[in-house]
This record gives structure tokens, sequence and C-alpha cells, in this order.
């Protein structure tokens, strides 16, 4: 059968120790090309001859396929003849062969589930000595702030602090408003059965005191803050501008890091506090109007419930979690690449490991505590 | 009788075991404007790197004068490091201070003058670069040219006695290029500044540089080093090739 004068085709015929290739038709991306001559074909041949007598049109898929062929037909030391092709298309092909393909790539073969596994396990490894070290630069950078040879920009740290502090306030507030009033409901369900609504005061004072708003501020802080700072300092690292401070022999962690902990650390425990009140002002939003406690009662009963240990230990639980989401935003905004990419990486790793942090400290804080009886 | 400003000995640069170039040795003399130059990817900003303290070598040695930087402590690196000053390729501007700030920084850190007399020197620094009344903006509000301009007006706040340029031409107008080269001539005749220049720019290689070192990415290894201008007519084919732009093979 003979092909249709608008699909792609090539002819193959062997004339002595010279193949010669016909194109003809019309190549375009649409059309699937032809396929390359049979393994015998090649067999004993000299040289290979290319002609394009009948080409209707070619949108760059004759150029592909003819890439393929000859790279083919040099694979098997075969010189090739292209004088009977158009012009344009032996100046192109000859562009494209100028440089030879590079084989020493990697291979860009998935690992497997269990390799995956492995490599998740390596790189965790990997993290555990930059970790340290970066933990150990910061600690060096704190003992020259306390002999007063840290210098960082006085200026920074009040805006940080802002930016960190009254800034976080609404979505603070939000979160805490509607985490109290859960807490509210959930427990008033149960305690209505035992006609013990009062002590829903109680459940939400220490629970969003001592727990639950060191760990939403945590959280809140992880993905607002934490985010923030990789993003911040990895740009800085895309930019040189940390290379810049290192060129100038001034300390980065000094001058980024320091006052990012500092600001933190100085105002997540203001925030946890902040955090419990709103909380506990929601749970007394829902127990007087939904549940019929009184303000009186329940603001007497939160009193009586809550102790100064209550109080400072979810202080000090939100200046950990806060030092944490500093830790992890600086630390991964640090060891950022040097590409737009690595900055979005380095911005969802902090917030990963800010709350993976947050989680594995607050088991552990709560584990302590509850044996010191504290 | 000149003298070295700095000398590179026996260098090897690697990251991990994957070595960039080997057994590199040349010396700048002061006031020189000295050019490393070779094709992409032969190691030309990594060597800069190495020169300028942010990455250490696999062996050999970098020495300002007499001293060796990487077999410095700490604080000798430090001192070392006020001695040049750096501008890199987009400037690297500190974003959140405006350019007085930028320039100032170094100024407030390392010198005891008073805020005035560091408002006296910023300002005479960034007009030095073109860039009087421009104290208040802020990086993000100049052009790619002013970035680097500014850059200079940082790099040069500590009159050091070396500057190292990135790359400086590159993303300029031929214009502005050329400024920056005639700027670059004026540090070194003004200041007594030795400049050290990464750049595969031949215009701004043969209008400023007096010196040079050729890096080959296929060799890994230094195959030239001396005046450009001779190297053009008198040195090894790739080098000849390089400098005339494939012009002379």
């Amino acid at each position: 059968m003979s092909p249709s004068p608008t699909s792609p085709h090539a002819t193959f015929e062997r004339q002595d120790t010279l193949l010669q290739v016909r194109l003809s038709g019309a190549w375009n991306w649409s059309d699937a090309a032809p396929g390359m001559p049979e393994e015998p074909l090649w067999a004993g041949l000299s040289g290979v001859r290319l002609t394009a007598d009948s080409l209707s049109e070619s949108d760059g898929a004759l150029l592909a396929w003819l890439i393929s062929f000859s790279r083919a037909a040099s694979a098997r030391g075969l010189a090739l003849d292209t004088t009977g092709l158009p012009e344009g298309t032996q100046r192109l092909l000859a562009l494209a062969l100028a440089v030879p393909p590079r084989t020493d790539h990697p291979t860009d073969t998935a690992p497997g589930f269990f390799a995956s596994l492995g490599l998740i396990a390596l790189h965790l490894w990997a993290d555990l000595p930059r970790a340290l070290r970066f933990t150990g630069e910061i600690t060096q950078s704190f003992a020259r702030l306390l002999i007063g040879k840290a210098r960082f920009r006085r200026r920074d740290l009040l805006w940080l602090i802002e930016a960190n502090g009254p800034r976080a306030l609404p979505i603070s507030s939000l979160i805490s408003f509607l985490v109290g009033t859960i807490l509210a409901y959930m427990g008033a369900v149960q305690l209505a059965q035992f006609g013990a609504q009062i002590y829903i005061a109680d459940l939400v004072a220490i629970g969003m005191v001592r727990e639950i708003g060191a760990l939403m501020t945590g959280v809140i802080l992880a993905g607002r803050t934490g985010a923030a700072y990789a993003a911040q300092i990895g740009t800085m690292q895309v930019n040189e501008e940390i290379d810049a401070y290192r060129t100038l022999g001034l300390s980065p962690i000094d001058y980024l890091v320091l006052p990012r902990l500092i600001a933190l650390v100085l105002m997540v425990p203001l925030l946890t506090l902040y955090a419990g009140v709103v909380g506990i002002g929601a749970g007394m939003l829902i127990a007087t109007t939904v549940f019929g406690v009184g303000i009186r009662e329940y603001l007497n009963e939160t009193v009586l419930a809550l102790s100064w240990a209550h109080i400072l230990i979810g202080m000090f639980k939100g200046t950990v979690y806060g030092a944490l989401v500093a830790f992890a935003g600086c630390w991964r905004g640090m060891e950022c690449g040097r590409s737009a990419q690595a900055v979005g990486e380095a911005t969802t790793s902090a917030v990963v490991t800010s709350i993976l942090l947050i989680t594995v400290s607050a088991s552990v804080l709560t584990i302590i505590f509850q044996r010191l009886g504290w | 009788m000149s003298e070295v400003a700095i000398s590179i000995r026996q260098l090897t640069m690697a990251y991990g075991d994957n070595v960039i170039q080997r057994d590199l040795s040349f010396e700048v003399q002061r006031g020189d404007i000295f050019v490393i130059m070779g094709g992409s990817g032969c190691g030309k900003s990594t060597l800069l790197r190495h020169l300028i303290g942010l990455q250490a070598p696999k062996a050999g040695s970098v020495c300002y004068g007499e001293e060796d930087f990487w077999a410095a402590t700490e604080a000798g690196q430090d001192a070392l490091k006020r001695r040049f000053g750096v501008l890199f390729q987009a400037g690297a501007l500190w974003s959140s201070l405006t350019l007085a700030e930028n320039v100032a920084l170094p100024l407030e850190e390392f010198t005891a003058l008073p805020a005035a007399a560091i408002r006296e020197i910023v300002s005479t620094k960034l007009a030095l670069v073109g860039l009087a009344g421009f104290e208040h903006y802020y990086p993000s509000e100049i052009s790619g040219g002013m970035k680097k301009r500014a850059g200079l007006a940082r790099a040069m706040a500590l009159n050091p006695e070396i500057l190292f340029f990135d790359e400086p031409s590159a993303g300029l107008d031929p214009l502005s290029s050329r400024r920056l080269d005639e700027l670059i001539l004026e540090l070194r005749d003004s200041l007594g500044a030795t400049v050290v220049l990464v750049t595969h720019e031949l215009p701004s290689i043969f209008a400023v540089a007096n010196n040079s070192v050729f890096l080959d990415a296929d060799s890994k290894t230094m195959i030239a080093s001396g005046d450009p201008k001779h190297l053009a007519a008198h040195g090894p084919e790739a080098v000849r090739n390089f400098l005339s732009r494939g012009e002379s093979s």
C-alpha cells in the first residue's frame, strides 16, 4: 500500500554498500514518525545518503527524526551524506549534531519504596550533625552576646519583636478563641451529664494556660514566623547577602539568627499568656450563654483552678516552642541552596521541622512535668 | 620593585571528591588589575570564593603578603578580610537596609568614627560611584547597575587594599559596563588599590587588565598567565581562541 501524501514517510533502499534514505510527505509532530531501518539493513554499509525530493512540509518533526537517525548511523561508524536535504534542514542538523550528547549524566531512575525509606533515614541522619553544628554556632553567638561582643542592629530586633508580637495578635486571637470554644463545648457536653458544667472553667483554664495555648501559639508561629525566617534568610543566601557578611568578617549568626531567636523567645511567652486569656474568654462565653453558668461563678472557678505553676509551665513551654521555631526557621534558611526552588524547599522544611520539634518537645515536657508532680 | 599582594601556591579546589582545579600557582602584584579568565564552568567564581575566604581549599595556600589566609586563626582571617572588599555579581546589598546603611555598616562595625563622620564618608563613597542623593533608597528601589555601584561603594567603605569583583559587567548595558571599567581604572590609579576581577567580558579584559590567569575546564588547571594582550597574540591556542572569540582558529 502506498503511503498517504500527507503523512511522513521514509524509504530505505540499499545500493551496494550505500543506504539511500528517501524522505517524503508532511512531517508534523501530530503524525507518528517512521521507524528506523531494521538491523540487517545496517550490516556491511559504508555510508548513508539522505534525500528529500518530495517533502511537502515540516514543523520540526523531520529534524528530530534526522537527529535520531544520524546518531544511529554514527553509532555504527557510518558517514552521512545530507546534501540531498533542503539547505535549511542541513544547517539545523549540523548545528544540532555539533556537540555530542553528554553520556555521563546520572541515571534518573526513581528509587523503590524501601530505597526511598533508606534515603529518608540517611537524610535525617545527615541532618543531625548539621543541626548540632548550628546549635553550637548559636551557643557561641549567645556567649558573645553575654560578654558584649555579639553585634546586631537594635532596630532589627525591635522590628522583629513587632513583627512577631503585636502583629501576630489577630491570628493568635482567632485560633485561641476557636480552640477555647471547642474545648468548652467538648467538655461541657460530657460534664453536663453530671450537672458539673461549672467545671468547664477548670478544663478550659488549665487546658489553655498550661498546654494548648503554648501548643497553638507554637504551631501558629511555625507557619507564620518559622516559614518567614527560612524564606528571608534563604533569599539572602541566594542573593549572596550572607556571603557579604562573611567577607566582611561579620557573623551572619550574630546579625541574622540571634535577633530572630531573641525576638521569638521574648514574644512567645506573652503570646502564650494572651492565647490562654482569649481561650478562657471563649470558654466563659460558651459556658455562660449555652450552659447557664454565671459569669462570676465561672471567673471564681477559673481563679481557683489556676495556679502559678500552670501559668509558668505554660509560658515555659511557649518559650521552648518559640525557640524551636526560630531555630528551625533560621537553620533551614542558612542551609538553603542558591535557587528559588531551594528557598521554597527551605520554607517547607522549616515548617515541618518546627512542627516535628514542637510535637516531640511537647510530649517530653508533659511527661517530665507530670513526673515532677508540677 | 613591585610587591606581591596575593600569592596562590599549589591551590587545589574541590567539591567533595570532585576536583574543580588543581595546582594553581600565581601571584598578583600590588597595583595590578588582575583578571581570572576561562570558559563557563571552569571554576573562576570558585577560585574567587577561595580568595575571599568563603571556601577552604582542598590543598595549597592563599597568602596575603606573607600571611596564609587558610592557616590563620579565625581572628587572623577576620583581620585579613578587612584588607579587602568584595563586589558580588548582583551587588549582594542587604535588602533590609538603605544604601547609606549598607555602606555605613562596615564603618560602624570596624571603626570608632562618630556618626557624623560616617555619614560624610558614606555620602562620599556613594558620590564616587555616581549615586549621590540615593542614600535613603532601598536596594529594591534601584536598577541592577545601580546595585552594583552601591555594592562597590560598600566594598570601598573601609578603603581596602584589594578589591575583588565577581563578573562586574554581567547584565550591564555596554555604556554602563564601560563606565564601570573606567571606575575600576580610576580606583586603582587614585586609591592605589589592587583589583582582582572574575570576568569573561573581552572588552573589559582588554580595557582594564594588566595581568591574568586562564583556567581550563578540560585539564582542570591553569594553562596560561600574564598580560591578556600578550596572551591574545602569543598565548596557547585555547587562550588565543578565547580572547579572539574563536576567530584565531
